[in-house]
């Protein structure tokens, strides 16, 4: 007995000083791991806001490129907002349905080696590399359309493929955290299945659900690789996803950095702004990180506003 | 064994069949029946989907995948210097595997670093704000990440990179060289770890979480400092979860394009010349490149890369979900 | 149970709306007319001619044409208010592909169709086939950005060394040789280059070929041949480099140089010439044409040993690609009036203005101009 305390309190007090200086140790190293990641993210923000906002203004949000070229002091991002919204509404459009539709499957009907495999693979899914959703939207409609082909709907389908796995995900967490109790007080009552489901599963979880959707179309609204290979470029307003190339607000920052500093020369006619492609891609990306933002926090509001108090 | 009358899957089996469908026929009649239906085949789509990815690629690649070297050369946009197609993917599959390990050797130690900070040492406040602000890290696209990267970080880093090459000369055999411009792997590597940060923090974090509360009291009990404590029973029970989080964070990295593509001065070549522009280039940010100027069989050749990418993403991502399925079966936190 | 219900449906309703509305409002306010009528005519200078055109036509191709073509099309377009000419930059390469497959109106292109591409061209124009006639040219600068330094001069063989890496500061002996007087820094030199495929690289690589074939053993390419050394998407992504990076050199689009670079003087023969439209234009025209074509092809050969005084040997020629008989009738009397204006000594200039491109002039341009005459419809 006095042997082992003896030996315990050797142990505890032995070294004492070293194994408290370690833990002082990892502590600054955990909270310097902690700086070290706020470097580079207020960094970032730093730099889009302040290069982001002298461009930002209504005349930028409410023109296309159309006819601007050069360092014309003109032109905005009118045609990239359009684009993106209405693309990532098109995918919206195919993603949430079978997305919702699959959650619905896995939670209220998966049993089975079916069900395991579609968890594995919309856990897979979730890891396509955005360019290959691009190549694949190019390769359906290749066959259909022949090569060349750019289409504001191809974009909405590489969006939907990356955006769909998400949906499910989230849908399937806001699922499960229906109570099987409801479930069952509506069975007894006798409500059919799908009755049950709609009425009382959905109901329920409907703020998860719209919080869930509304992240998974935060994550593609700032894809640009697919939508570079599926959706193209163009300096003009397209409001028709079925005809014509459609600019998006990710490809517009690419195409304006791509554009690179303007060489002004003296005696080109008007005014030359030499940086005004950088100036576009900075107040562009901005309005795009806060179209980021407000998706975020819209579904942060809406899980904390509208969430039934189920506990 | 032959004669058993009373053996237990005799009598359940009897029973069943009769018992099954009269539950089904309370519950899942007209309409419910075929609401299962279309959730089930909903299921199936996805499924479906996944593989005509694979289909679709396999199509469009295959053209550049029978093609004669000599007709690749000509018309498939092929380096004169490669003899085939395999030798052409080679240099880019090692190009996107470097940029992505060296990523996650930057962003690994750091993410769980802060994965343990929100977990068990920051403030309830600040272990709030932090997930706030690894959420926010996660939404930025990555094309913001690229301008930044390209415009900001690629003319300051340059001169960490050209210091730390000259301490590496001094050190190792043979010369480290550092392009002044910054366009090198070494800054495309930086930005891609700082991009799934997010992503390795917030699995990490879930899974730190989850450490049973009894196997830290029990530490703490026995007068363990935090770091033990974490080092003893956070991490060790953490440590499947931090490998499987590494991996989706790795599948993340492989596939960037946008950020690769703006940064990196591309080139072709087995080197690790890491801060040297020019030496490499992944499978992603090629595709992206050349794509929109390509034609015919230029097109099946960017293709035939794009499917061994997801081939890659598709076995590392296997792997990371087979090892959080081990996990789930054999932990007892669920 | 209930009330988390009708919350969400009222919110579901409200944002319903607010979408909506947020539509409508951005739908109300967006603008294609960007650049006021007034600045608009000005800059396009309205000089095209108005054919009575209409339709929608798409051309795609060069990208180094972009910028001439977009003050082309604004021209064009104003006079022709019933005409939308939609131009897409997707690279020499897919332009003809696309056009020989009878998917465009015409084409932009920075290299001449082969013979081989003429005889295809024959199932979309018929036995015609497609002319190739020149309407853009650029003069190519060697561009630097090295503190304090001006008025440098480089030659072919130099340049070709600092590409392959012979040279590797700017004090090199053989640099200095050729500048006498001027102070040269040890700084290393960053040669930057083109990482997309484009008519520049071919072009220049053709050149160093031809003046420094010892030094430069590959032959004309568009996409650039060695491996290693830094480089940038479009002209323009070279140029941020070259901006951003002290002691660095590269091949540039002329009219891409920016304000803050330095253009250096090449050999042209024994003398010394600064890139200029002048020297580009009078190469151009002196020049042969490609023998073994049709009477209105103008595919041009350009010597790049060209050693007249002024003589600008450091060029690039992009053609616009067209069939020499239609058998659409709207198409060929677009294709017609848009190629002729586009050669026209206004749009040549117009382009001079806005892409920074040298005018065709004198002989070439009365060939170009009736080739594009030549064009029949119907």
């Amino acid at each position: 007995m006095t042997a082992a305390t003896e030996a315990t309190h050797v142990l505890l007090a032995g070294g004492h000083k070293a194994r408290q200086r370690k833990d002082r140790t990892m502590t600054v190293l955990i909270w310097g791991a902690f700086v070290l990641a706020a470097v580079p993210l207020v960094s970032l923000l730093w730099v889009v806001i302040s290069k982001g906002l002298h461009r930002l203004n209504g005349s930028f949000l409410s023109h296309s490129m159309r006819n601007v070229f050069g360092g014309m002091d003109a032109g905005g991002a009118y045609h990239a907002i359009a684009g993106t919204l209405l693309i990532t509404l098109g995918a919206s459009v195919i993603a949430v349905p079978l997305g919702l539709l699959v959650a619905i499957y896995l939670v209220e009907y998966g049993r089975g080696p079916l069900a395991r495999a579609v968890t594995f693979f919309v856990d897979v899914m979730t890891g396509i590399p955005s360019i290959v959703a691009g190549l694949f939207a190019f390769a359906v409609f290749a066959i259909f359309f022949g090569p060349g082909i750019a289409l504001g709907v191809m974009g909405s389908v590489a969006l939907a493929l990356l955006m769909t796995p998400v949906v499910v995900r989230s849908c399937e967490e806001m699922l499960k955290l229906v109570p099987n109790e409801l479930r069952e007080a509506s069975y007894a009552l006798g409500v059919p299945k799908w009755l049950t489901i709609v009425k009382v599963v959905l109901r329920t979880s409907v703020a998860g659900l719209t919080t869930g959707i509304l992240l998974a179309v935060a994550r593609v609204v700032g894809e640009t690789a697919p939508l570079l290979i599926a959706a193209g470029t163009t300096a003009s307003i397209n409001f028709n996803l079925f005809s014509g190339r459609m600019m998006t607000l990710p490809v517009f920052i690419y195409d304006q950095y791509k554009q690179g500093p303007v060489p002004c020369r003296a005696g080109a006619a008007g005014v030359c702004i030499p940086t005004i492609n950088y100036e576009r891609a900075w107040a562009a990306a901005l309005t795009l990180v806060l179209i980021v933002v407000v998706l975020n926090l819209l579904g942060r509001l809406v899980t904390r506003l509208f969430a039934p108090k189920l506990r | 064994m032959t004669t058993t009358p009373t053996s237990p899957a005799a009598p359940t089996a009897e029973r069943s069949p009769r018992r099954r469908p009269r539950r089904h026929a309370d519950t899942e009649r007209g309409f419910s029946r075929v609401f299962r239906w279309v959730t089930t085949s909903a299921g199936v789509l996805l499924l479906l989907v996944l593989a005509a990815v694979a289909v679709f690629l396999v199509e469009r690649g295959w053209g550049a995948l029978v093609a004669s070297p000599a007709d690749l050369h000509a018309n498939g946009g092929l380096p004169k210097q490669y003899g085939n197609l395999l030798a052409f993917i080679g240099p880019l599959v090692f190009g996107t595997v470097l940029a992505a390990a060296l990523a996650l050797l930057l962003a690994t130690p750091v993410a769980v670093g802060i994965a343990l900070f929100v977990s068990h040492y920051a403030p309830r406040r600040i272990a709030g704000l932090v997930g706030f602000v690894i959420d926010l890290l996660a939404a930025i696209p990555s094309v913001v990440f690229g301008l930044w990267g390209t415009l900001t970080l690629s003319p300051v880093i340059a001169k960490l990179w050209a210091w730390i090459a000259d301490v590496l000369s001094a050190i190792l055999p043979g010369t480290v060289n550092a392009t002044p411009t910054g366009r090198s792997l070494a800054t495309t590597s930086l930005v891609l770890a700082i991009m799934i940060l997010p992503i390795i923090t917030a699995v990490s974090r879930e899974v730190f979480k989850q450490t049973p509360r009894l196997h830290e009291e029990a530490a703490l009990a026995l007068g363990a400092t935090r770091w033990e404590v974490v080092r003893t029973a956070v991490l060790p029970f953490g440590r499947s979860g931090v490998i499987s989080a590494a991996m989706l964070g790795l599948g993340r990295a492989l596939g960037e394009t946008m950020a690769v593509l703006m940064i990196l001065s591309p080139g072709l070549g087995y080197s690790f010349q890491i801060f040297d522009a020019g030496k490499h280039q992944t499978i992603a940010a090629n595709i992206a490149a050349n794509f929109p100027e390509s034609a015919g069989l230029e097109v099946n050749t960017l293709i035939a890369t794009g499917l061994a990418l997801f081939v890659i993403t598709l076995v590392v991502n296997m792997a990371a979900r087979a090892i959080v399925a081990r996990r789930k079966e054999f932990s007892g936190a669920n | 149970m209930d009330t988390p219900v009708k919350f969400s449906r009222i919110s579901r309703a409200g944002s319903a709306v607010l979408v909506g509305a947020l539509a409508l409002t951005l739908a109300a306010c967006g603008s294609d007319n960007n650049t006021g009528s007034d600045a608009g005519t000005a800059t396009a200078s309205a000089s095209a001619p108005a054919a009575n055109i209409s339709g929608t036509f798409a051309g795609a191709g060069s990208s180094a044409q972009q910028k001439a073509i977009q003050a082309w099309t604004a021209a064009f377009q104003g006079q022709n208010p019933n005409a939308t000419i939609n131009y897409d930059p997707s690279g020499s390469g897919a332009g003809r592909d696309k056009f020989i497959a009878g998917g465009l109106a015409w084409a932009g292109s920075d290299a001449y169709m082969s013979t081989d591409e003429v005889t295809k061209s024959q199932t979309f124009c018929g036995t015609d086939g497609a002319i190739d006639i020149p309407v853009y040219i650029s003069p190519i600068a060697i561009a630097y950005n090295l503190k304090g330094v001006k008025d440098l001069k480089i030659s072919a063989e130099n340049i070709a060394k600092i590409y392959t890496g012979k040279i590797t500061t700017w004090n090199d002996p053989a640099l200095a040789a050729d500048n006498p007087g001027v102070t040269l820094p040890s700084t290393k030199i960053t040669p930057v280059h083109r990482s997309d495929k484009s008519g520049t690289t071919h072009n220049f690589t053709d050149w160093m070929n031809k003046l420094a074939g010892d030094v430069w053993t590959n032959p004309g390419a568009d996409a650039w041949p060695l491996q290693g050394g830094d480089s940038a998407q479009g002209t323009s992504g070279v140029a941020g480099v070259l901006s951003a990076t002290d002691g660095s050199v590269a091949y540039l689009d002329d009219s891409g140089v920016t304000s803050d670079l330095e253009t250096a003087k090449i050999n042209v023969g024994s003398a010394w010439a600064a890139p200029s439209a002048e020297g580009a234009a009078a190469v151009v025209s002196a020049s042969p044409l490609a023998t073994g074509r049709g009477a209105n092809d103008l595919a041009v050969d350009i010597d790049r040993k060209a050693t007249a005084d002024g003589d600008y040997p450091l060029v690039l020629v992009s053609y616009a690609i067209a069939c020499q008989k239609y058998s659409d009738k709207a198409t060929g009397d677009f294709v017609k009036a848009w190629l002729s204006y586009i050669v026209s000594a206004d749009a040549q200039n117009a382009a001079a203005q806005a892409a920074g491109s040298a005018p065709l002039t004198g002989d070439l341009q009365s060939k170009a101009a009736a080739a594009a005459a030549a064009i029949t419809a119907g």
